[in-house]
C-alpha cells in the first residue's frame, strides 16, 4: 500500500489533477425513480470499449480478402487459444451495444431528456446509432460466409434504391457493381478505420455535452421537486454513482462472458460468390424492422415504386427524429403529447415489426 | 437504490446484520479485482501466444514433401476443409486439383496405368489439367497452382477473377 | 371465303416478319400453314426443326416444286413429288442423307452415320422388314417438322425425355397387345433409383432407356450379358463380379449377373438388408440357411452394420459438440472419408470376399473413431470452457459483492 501511494504522490507532484477532477468532484446525479435508466449510456460506453479492445485483439490474426477471410476466422475460431472467446465476444457485444443504445435512446426519448439545452446530445447520440449500425453492417461481413454475404448483397441492393444518388452510394459501397473481394476489402475499412475514427470523435463531443449540462431530471420529478424541494436527492457522482456503474459494467462483463462460453458465435459456411441464395435471407435483427417494412409495401404504391416509397419515408422519418429536440419548440411546434403518442408508436412499431420479420419468413 | 440488486446480495454478506468489518469488504474487493483481471488477462495472454499449426492462409497448404511422392503417382492432401491431389507425373512434374469428383463428390484418384484422375465411384475420368474427359463429370476439376520452395511443396488456390 | 382471308393475312403477316424471304420461295406453306392437323405444318413449328435450320426446305424430303403457285404442279409427281411418305420408306428416306459420310460431313464431321445399319440391327427394324408397321421408325422418337437435336431439351431424345418417349408406345398395353413384352418398364423406371439421379438430380448421365437397350440397335441387353452394360458405369463392382464364384455359377445357371439382386428397370437404391434375411434380401433365395456362404454374408452384414453404425454414431457426436458451437469442421471432413470407407466396403461386397470387406470396413473404423474422439473432445472443451466461466463469474460476483458492500459503507 505504501509503494501505490508513493506513486501516486509521486504522479501527484508532477501532474496535480485537483482542478481537472474538480468538476468530476462537484457532479452530482438526481436520485429519483427513475435513475436506473442514467445508467444505459455509461454500459453503451462501457460495450463499445469492449469492442475496440477485442477488435484490435482481432486484428492480430484477421485477414481481409475473399481467400482469406474466412478461414483467418476459422483459425481464430479453432487454432488460436481463446481465440473463439475473443470473436464471441466481440460479436455479442456488438449486438448488446446496439441494443443498450436503442434503450439509451427510448429513455432519453421518454424521459423528456433530448429537451433544451440538450438538442446537441440528442443529434450526436442518434447519429452515434447510425454509426454503431454502420459499425454493425460492416462487421457482419467480414467472416465472409453465406449469410453475410446475402445479407450484404440485400441490404447495398436497398441502398441503390434509392433515386438520383443511390447506384452511386450502392457502387462507393460495393466497390463495384457486384459483392465481391473488393467489397469485404472496402468494408474491413469502414470497420476498422473510418467508423471507429468517427465515433470516437462523436463519443467524445457526446460526453463532452453530458459533462457541461449535468443529468436531465424527468419533467414530472422536476416539478414534484420544484413543489417540494426537501424531497429532492442527489447522489454525488464520485464516487457513488461510479461505483455503481462499476457494478453494471462487471455484470454485463459477466453476462458477456456466460454468452461467449455458452453460445460461441456461428461461423457459417464459407460465402460462394456463384451459388444461389440460401431461402429466408434475414439481415441482422436491428435492421429487420426496416427491412420487414420494405417486403410489406405493395411492390406498386400508386405509380411510385414500393421499395422507393420505403426508402424515402424511413430517409423522411430518420430526418425527422434527428430533429425532434426542434419539433417541440420550434416554429411548427407539435404539442408535448403528440410527440409521446409517436414515440411510444415508434417504439411499438420498431418492436412489432422486428417480431414479425423474426417469426416469418 | 438504483443498482441495489437482491440477487448479488444474499451471495455475499448478510445486510441486516451489523455492518461487516473493514477488512472484510477491502479483502472481497481487493480479491475480486485481483481475480477478475487474472480473469481477463490470461485468455488474451495466451491468445498472443501463435498456434503451433502454422496458417499459411486459406489459398495456401503444403501439400507434401519433396521425395515423398514416386514418379507417376499421386496423393490425397487436405485443402482447408475438402482433400486435394497431389501428382507427380511421369515426367517428374507435379500437379495439383481438387479431389472432389463433380459428379457425386467422391473422391477421385490418380490412375498410374492410365496416367489419368479416375473416380472409381462411376468410372469418371479427369485428364491431368482437371478437365472432364469421359464418364458422367458434368464439370472440370478445380485445379490449383503448384510451387515447391525447399523441401516442401505449396499448393495455393487460383486468385477470382 | 372467310379461310381464304385469314390465309391471306397469315401470308402478308409471315411476309412482313421476314419469313420467305429466302430466294427459294416455298409455296408449300402457303396452304399447310392454315390446314388442320396432320396436313399443317407452320412456319413457326418448321422453324424449330433442326433440318430447317440447316436450310432444308419441305422438298428435301417430300419432293415436288415449292417454286410455283399451282398446286397441280407444285404437288405433281412429274415434278418428283413424294407425299405422305410411306412409315417403311422413312428409315432409307432419313438414312439417304444420313448414312452419307460425304454429305453429313458438311454439317456435322463427327456425326454418326450407322443408324440406319443399327436400326436394321434392332427389334424394330426387324419386325418393320417383316412388314410390322407398328414399330418404331426415325420419325416416332424424332419427331417430324419440328425434329430438334439431341442436345435441345425439348427433343424427344434428350436424356430426361427419352424415357417419356418409349413410354409412348411401350407403356401402352393396348398399343403392345400381341407382343409378348411386359408393359410395365416405365413405371418400375420411374421408381428406380436412375430415374431419380436424371429427373431429381438433374444428372445427364445417370441412364435411361436407351443408356442399356441402345437407340437405333434398340434391343434387350441379352442375359449374359447385361452385366457388361452395368460395369460401363460401375466398374468395380463388375471387376469384383467378374472374379466372384458367383460368375461363373451364374454364367451356369444363365442366370442375369447383376439383374438377379438388383433388379432392372427398377434398380433401387441399395441397402445393407439385401444381405439380411428379411424383406429385400437376395441370398438367401438360393443358399441354405446355415451354409459357409450364409455364415459369410451374416459377418459381412454385420461388419457393414457395424462401420454404418460408427459412422452414424460419430456423426451425432459431432453434431451434438456443433450444436454447442463447437468447430468440428475437421472432423466433419474426416466423417466424408469414413464413409467413403463405407461405400467402399459395400462396393467390396460384389467380390462376396470377407477379407476384402473387412479391410475396407476396419479403414473406416479408424476414421469413425477419430471423429467420434473428436466429438468428444470437443465436448470435454466444452465443459472446460463453462467450468473457466464458472470461475470468472465467481470473481465477478466477489467483485459485485464487494462494490455493493462498499457502497453501502461510504453512504451510512
Amino acid at each position: 500500500m505504501t509503494v501505490l501511494r508513493n506513486m501516486r504522490n509521486w504522479l501527484y507532484e508532477r501532474l496535480e489533477w485537483d482542478d481537472l477532477i474538480a468538476p468530476l468532484r462537484k457532479k452530482t446525479v438526481p436520485l429519483h425513480r427513475l435513475s436506473y435508466w442514467y445508467f444505459l449510456g455509461g454500459i453503451t460506453l462501457f460495450l463499445f470499449v469492449i469492442q475496440v479492445l477485442t477488435g484490435i485483439l482481432l486484428l492480430l490474426y484477421y485477414r481481409p480478402g475473399a481467400n482469406e477471410a474466412f478461414e483467418s476466422v476459422q483459425y481464430i475460431m479453432t487454432q488460436v487459444q481463446f481465440g473463439w472467446l475473443i470473436r464471441s465476444i466481440h460479436s455479442w457485444s456488438a449486438n448488446l451495444m446496439i441494443f443498450t443504445a436503442f434503450a439509451h435512446m427510448f429513455s432519453v426519448l421518454f424521459l423528456k431528456a433530448y429537451r433544451k439545452p440538450r438538442e446537441l446530445t440528442w443529434i450526436s447520440g442518434v447519429i452515434l446509432l447510425v454509426l454503431a449500425m454502420g459499425f454493425g453492417f460492416s462487421g457482419y461481413l467480414l467472416p465472409w460466409n453465406t449469410l453475410a454475404f446475402f445479407a450484404t448483397k440485400v441490404g447495398t441492393d436497398i441502398a441503390g434504391q434509392v433515386p438520383f444518388i443511390g447506384h452511386p452510394i450502392m457502387i462507393f459501397l460495393r466497390g463495384g457493381e457486384e459483392v465481391t473481394g473488393a467489397t469485404l476489402t472496402r468494408f474491413f475499412g469502414f470497420h476498422v478505420a473510418v467508423l471507429p475514427g468517427l465515433v470516437t470523435v462523436l463519443i467524445a463531443f457526446h460526453l463532452l455535452l453530458v459533462q457541461r449540462q449535468g443529468m436531465s431530471v424527468p419533467p414530472k420529478v422536476e416539478r414534484d421537486w420544484s413543489a417540494n424541494p426537501s424531497a429532492k436527492r442527489e447522489l454525488k457522482f464520485f464516487p457513488n454513482f461510479v461505483l455503481r456503474e462499476l457494478m453494471a459494467w462487471y455484470a454485463g462483463l459477466g453476462v458477456l462472458g456466460a454468452l461467449a462460453a455458452i453460445f460461441p458465435w456461428d461461423l457459417g459456411v464459407k460465402a460462394d460468390l456463384f451459388a444461389s441464395a440460401p431461402a429466408g435471407i434475414k439481415p441482422e435483427w436491428y435492421f429487420l424492422f426496416m427491412f420487414q417494412t420494405l417486403k410489406v409495401i405493395p411492390s406498386k404504391v400508386l405509380f411510385i415504386d414500393g421499395d422507393v416509397l420505403g426508402i424515402l419515408a424511413f430517409g423522411l422519418v430518420g430526418l425527422l427524429w434527428l430533429l425532434l429536440p426542434f419539433l417541440e419548440n420550434g416554429r411548427v411546434a407539435l404539442s408535448k403529447q403528440w410527440i409521446t403518442g409517436l414515440s411510444v408508436f415508434a417504439l411499438a412499431y420498431v418492436i412489432a415489426m422486428s417480431v414479425y420479420g423474426y417469426v416469418t419468413n | 437504490m438504483a443498482t441495489s440488486d437482491p440477487g448479488i446480495v444474499n451471495s455475499g454478506a448478510q445486510p441486516s446484520a451489523s455492518m461487516p468489518r473493514r477488512g472484510f469488504v477491502e479483502l472481497l474487493l481487493g480479491g475480486g479485482f485481483l481475480a477478475t483481471a487474472v480473469a481477463f488477462i490470461y485468455p488474451v495472454l495466451r491468445y498472443f501466444v501463435p498456434p503451433r499449426t502454422v496458417d499459411l492462409g486459406g489459398d495456401s497448404v503444403v501439400a507434401g514433401k519433396v521425395g515423398e511422392l514416386q514418379l507417376n503417382s499421386g496423393k490425397i492432401f487436405r485443402f482447408g476443409n475438402r482433400p486435394g491431389l497431389l501428382i507427380r507425373t511421369a515426367s517428374g512434374e507435379y500437379r495439383a486439383l481438387s479431389a472432389v469428383c463433380t459428379h457425386l463428390s467422391c473422391t477421385v484418384q490418380y490412375r498410374p496405368d492410365l496416367r489419368e484422375v479416375w473416380c472409381a465411384c462411376h468410372n469418371g475420368m479427369y485428364s491431368l489439367d482437371g478437365r472432364n474427359i469421359s464418364g458422367p463429370p458434368p464439370r472440370p476439376l478445380e485445379t490449383f497452382d503448384v510451387q515447391v520452395r525447399g523441401e516442401e511443396i505449396f499448393v495455393t488456390r487460383r486468385r477470382e477473377g | 371465303m372467310a379461310r381464304g382471308a385469314v390465309a391471306l393475312s397469315l401470308l402478308a403477316l409471315t411476309a412482313s416478319l421476314g419469313y420467305g424471304q429466302r430466294q427459294t420461295k416455298n409455296s408449300c406453306l402457303d396452304c399447310h400453314s392454315v390446314l388442320p392437323e396432320p396436313l399443317g405444318v407452320t412456319q413457326e413449328t418448321f422453324s424449330h426443326d433442326i433440318h430447317a435450320q440447316k436450310g432444308l426446305t419441305c422438298v428435301s424430303c417430300h419432293g415436288g416444286d415449292a417454286v410455283t403457285d399451282d398446286p397441280t404442279q407444285s404437288m405433281s409427281r412429274k415434278a418428283g413429288w413424294k407425299g405422305k411418305i410411306d412409315r417403311r420408306q422413312i428409315p432409307a428416306l432419313c438414312g439417304s442423307c444420313h448414312s452419307n459420310p460425304n454429305y453429313m460431313r458438311q454439317y456435322d464431321p463427327s456425326l454418326r452415320t450407322d443408324q440406319l445399319s443399327q436400326f436394321h440391327t434392332s427389334i424394330h427394324g426387324q419386325r418393320l422388314a417383316a412388314g410390322d408397321t407398328k414399330v418404331a421408325v426415325c420419325t416416332d422418337c424424332h419427331g417430324v417438322h419440328d425434329l430438334r437435336a439431341p442436345n435441345d431439351p425439348m427433343s424427344m431424345v434428350y436424356p430426361v425425355n427419352i424415357a417419356n418417349t418409349c413410354a409412348h408406345c411401350h407403356a401402352d398395353a393396348q398399343y403392345m397387345k400381341g407382343y409378348s413384352i411386359p408393359t410395365d418398364q416405365f413405371a418400375k423406371y420411374g421408381k428406380s433409383v436412375h430415374r431419380e439421379d436424371l429427373m431429381v438430380r438433374g444428372d445427364l448421365s445417370a441412364p435411361t432407356c436407351t443408356t442399356c437397350h441402345g437407340n437405333h440397335g434398340a434391343a434387350p441387353p441379352g442375359v449374359d450379358k447385361v452385366q457388361n452394360v452395368c460395369s460401363t458405369c460401375h466398374v468395380f463392382q463388375a471387376q469384383m463380379y467378374d472374379k466372384s464364384s458367383h460368375k461363373a455359377a451364374f454364367d451356369a445357371a444363365s442366370l442375369p449377373g447383376c439383374v438377379v439382386c438388383h433388379g432392372n428397370h427398377d434398380i433401387a437404391h441399395p441397402t445393407d438388408a439385401k444381405l439380411g434375411t428379411g424383406a429385400g434380401a437376395v441370398c438367401m433365395q438360393c443358399h441354405t440357411p446355415g451354409d459357409a456362404c450364409d455364415q459369410a454374408r451374416a459377418e459381412m452384414l454385420s461388419q457393414l452394420t457395424r462401420l454404418d453404425a460408427a459412422v452414424t454414431n460419430a456423426d451425432q457426436a459431432l453434431a451434438i459438440a456443433e450444436s454447442a458451437g463447437m468447430e468440428v469442421s475437421e472432423a466433419r471432413l474426416g466423417q466424408s472419408e469414413a464413409r467413403d470407407s463405407l461405400t467402399k466396403a459395400r462396393v467390396a461386397i460384389h467380390s462376396f470376399r470377407k477379407d476384402l470387406v473387412d479391410q475396407y470396413v476396419q479403414t473406416g473404423l479408424k476414421i469413425a473413431g477419430k471423429d467420434l474422439q473428436a466429438g468428444q473432445k470437443a465436448m470435454v472443451e466444452r465443459n472446460r470452457r463453462r467450468a473457466g466461466l464458472g470461475i470468472s463469474l465467481i470473481a465477478i460476483g466477489m467483485v459485485l459483492a464487494g462494490l455493493w458492500l462498499y457502497i453501502r459503507k461510504i453512504e451510512h
